[in-house]
């Protein structure tokens, strides 16, 4: 591959870039704006970003968010990574095939139809909707992304360490705990965040089996915006972009340092 | 005092009946679905004792070490371990431990902690596994890597990080799964001798599975030669070397020379085998099975003479071409092809560096052995 800047590959990059930023751009740009009119620039201004932290409002559909895409996720990750266990490690057992189709139908599932289903179950159990059903709606659908997660980590793990662990002495429990889980934590892990981001910015589930004083922020924002786009939810928007930005910039930097440090360990052991 | 190979042993437990073997194999069958695995197998094995499996990959030899650990159960017959019946104990309780082939190491802990793990699970307290510890790391000469992660040690380095750990809870057995094969040639031949002085050391029994022969060879009391999961023969490396019980076996294990042909004659004076073409082998050594049958006369190439002149008392002598020569340093290899076609393989040993008139591609050769050189096998 050499190394120059060829006109084809430049021009592929602005567009690409383009295509997927200039929205986001648009949107991060329009929250600094000072005018109330969304489209028409009227000078920079951080004024909307004052106001957002005095709707009362749209921080309470944040806190409820929040704690929906933590309980759900830490719930979440436990069924999945139960469900993944099973999967992998009883290969023989009757209607495996069956189990796994169903651990992951929802993946491929369009979300209408999750959500429609929950509410008739919630209504025909006689559950109020509210904080728990979108909770227990979020923990359906993002535990078979934990269940994808920690399988795909589980099928490369090494079945010997376990096997050399009860061979010193370990029951099989203990095994799990000081082996097994440390082993794969990592993608237990990247499990959780992945549940908690799919809880975050889920609409349409959340729309289906949620109630009165459990609005979700996707939830209030979308309703915002049927009565007109204020510059408040762009701030929002952008205060979410930033975070999640910087999320995901911190934890790709962390590995690609774990993944440079274990290299030169590696290097390092080979010359001794 | 005669006997077979160059090594004297002291060591003999299995020819003394008085002795009750440590680990016995009664009439072991393990099948996984339709595969037989192991094949109503019986095999003894003794304190202190170091017992090589040796086999083709696929002749149960892993399946066995692993019903012995624990990890499986045998389908019929039963395991014993100084006469306790091990079925249905699990590997945690089982007083063995094993070198895993993978070394399978605890990708998330230190040198140290590998190495502690197992004295943890005893429940031993801390100042004695930090003394245990400090023990074995110094027996593998590891102590100053006792702080290292795994994926900061090289593959030797591992291997010896695995082996302390396998011998830390000094287990009555140790279990070795192919514990060199991930170790380049010059590496691998210091640590068998390594794993011996361990081994007599510390007093275990180890059993071992390989299916490098020179390994087993080298390091075993005692070799079981597995195939399809039966036991084809038991014995001292010298005894398999030098007295094979079968072709298989005999051909097996190192280069061997088959001349097929049937029992002509068989008295006080020795044996005569009869080969297809009329030429007549005399030996020394006995069949017991009646004239006229079938047998194999093997001889192995180091024991065969190759010269450019016939013997002088013409016994055992055959004329030939020399068809290849390889020269190995150590050893010079002559592929002789005789007169009915048969290729013979001989070696002999370079012992003086300059050669008088040496034999080359396409010379007229004889070659000539000894009456007691060679084995007769009816199997």
């Amino acid at each position: 591959m050499s190394g120059k800047w060829s006109r084809f590959n430049i021009v592929s990059i602005v567009l690409g870039f383009a295509f997927l930023y200039l929205p986001i751009v648009i949107l991060v740009l329009f929250s600094f704006n000072a005018s109330k009119l969304v489209t028409v620039w009227g000078g920079f201004s951080i004024k909307w970003y004052y106001s957002l932290f005095q709707n009362q409002g749209l921080i309470d559909a944040a806190w409820v968010t929040l704690r929906v895409g933590f309980i759900s996720a830490t719930a979440a990750t436990v069924l999945g990574t139960l469900a993944a266990l099973a999967l992998t490690r009883y290969t023989r057992f009757r209607g495996r095939v069956l189990f796994s189709g169903m651990v992951f139908a929802p993946l491929v599932m369009p979300e209408v139809i999750t959500g429609l289903s929950l509410l008739l179950l919630f209504v025909a159990i006689g559950l109020d909707r509210g904080f728990l059903t979108v909770t227990l709606a979020h923990i359906t659908f993002s535990m078979c992304f934990v269940a994808v997660v920690v399988q795909s980590r589980l099928l490369t793990f090494d079945r010997s360490i376990e096997e050399a662990a009860m061979d010193l002495g370990a029951t099989p429990v203990r095994t799990f705990f000081q082996i097994t889980l440390p082993v794969i934590l990592p993608a237990i892990v990247s499990g959780w965040m992945l549940a908690f981001t799919l809880s975050l910015d889920d609409l349409v589930i959340a729309s289906f089996t949620s109630g009165p004083g459990a609005t979700t922020l996707p939830m209030k924002i979308y309703s915002q915006v049927r009565l007109g786009v204020t510059p408040e939810i762009n701030a929002a928007c952008t205060l979410l972009i930033a975070l999640v930005a910087i999320g995901v910039i911190a934890a790709s930097i962390v590995n690609k340092r774990r993944e440079v440090q274990r290299l030169r360990d590696e290097q390092a052991a080979q010359r001794t | 005092m005669q006997s077979l190979g160059s090594i004297r042993r002291d060591f003999a437990p299995w020819a003394d009946p008085e002795v009750r073997p440590y680990i016995v194999f009664e009439n072991v069958t393990k099948r996984f679905g339709d595969f037989t695995a192991v094949n109503n197998l019986s095999l003894s094995i003794y304190e202190r004792e170091f017992f090589a499996l040796l086999g083709a990959s696929g002749c149960g030899k892993s399946t066995l070490l692993r019903m012995l650990a624990g990890f499986d159960d045998p389908t019929a017959g039963r395991i014993l371990l100084d006469g306790q019946d091990l079925r249905g104990i699990p590997p945690y309780r089982r007083p063995v431990n094993m070198m895993f082939q993978s070394y399978a190491l605890f990708p998330h802990m230190t040198v140290e902690q590998n190495v502690a793990f197992g004295l943890k699970q005893e429940g031993m307290a801390k100042p004695e596994i930090a003394q245990r510890v400090a023990e074995m790391l110094k027996l593998v000469k590891l102590t100053q890597f006792a702080k290292r992660k795994p994926h900061q040690l090289s593959g030797g380095q591992r291997q010896r990080v695995a082996l302390a750990r396998s011998v830390a809870k000094r287990p009555k057995v140790l279990l070795l799964d192919e514990p060199l094969g991930a170790l380049d040639k010059k590496l691998r031949e210091e640590t068998q001798f390594e794993l011996m002085d361990l081994q007599q050391n510390l007093g275990l029994t180890f059993v071992i599975v390989t299916h490098d022969q020179e390994e087993a060879m080298t390091m075993a009391d005692r070799i079981a030669i597995l195939e399809k999961g039966e036991v084809m023969q038991v014995a001292t490396p010298a005894e398999i070397y030098e007295a094979p019980g079968s072709r298989y076996v005999a051909s097996f294990v190192g280069n061997i020379n088959m001349f097929e042909g049937t029992l002509a004659r068989h008295d006080g004076n020795g044996t005569e085998i009869r080969l297809a073409d009329g030429m007549v082998i005399r030996s020394e050594s006995g069949a017991n099975v009646p004239a006229g049958t079938q047998v194999a006369f093997a001889i192995r190439p180091e024991k065969i003479a190759v010269s450019s002149r016939p013997p002088a008392d013409g016994l055992n002598a055959a004329e030939g071409e020399i068809y290849d020569i390889a020269y190995l340093g150590d050893m010079t290899v002559y592929n002789v092809r005789l007169a009915n076609g048969q290729m013979v393989k001989t070696t002999s040993l370079n012992a003086s560096r300059v050669v008088q008139d040496p034999l080359t591609w396409h010379d007229r050769a004889w070659i000539s052995f000894r009456p007691d050189a060679g084995v007769i096998l009816t199997r």
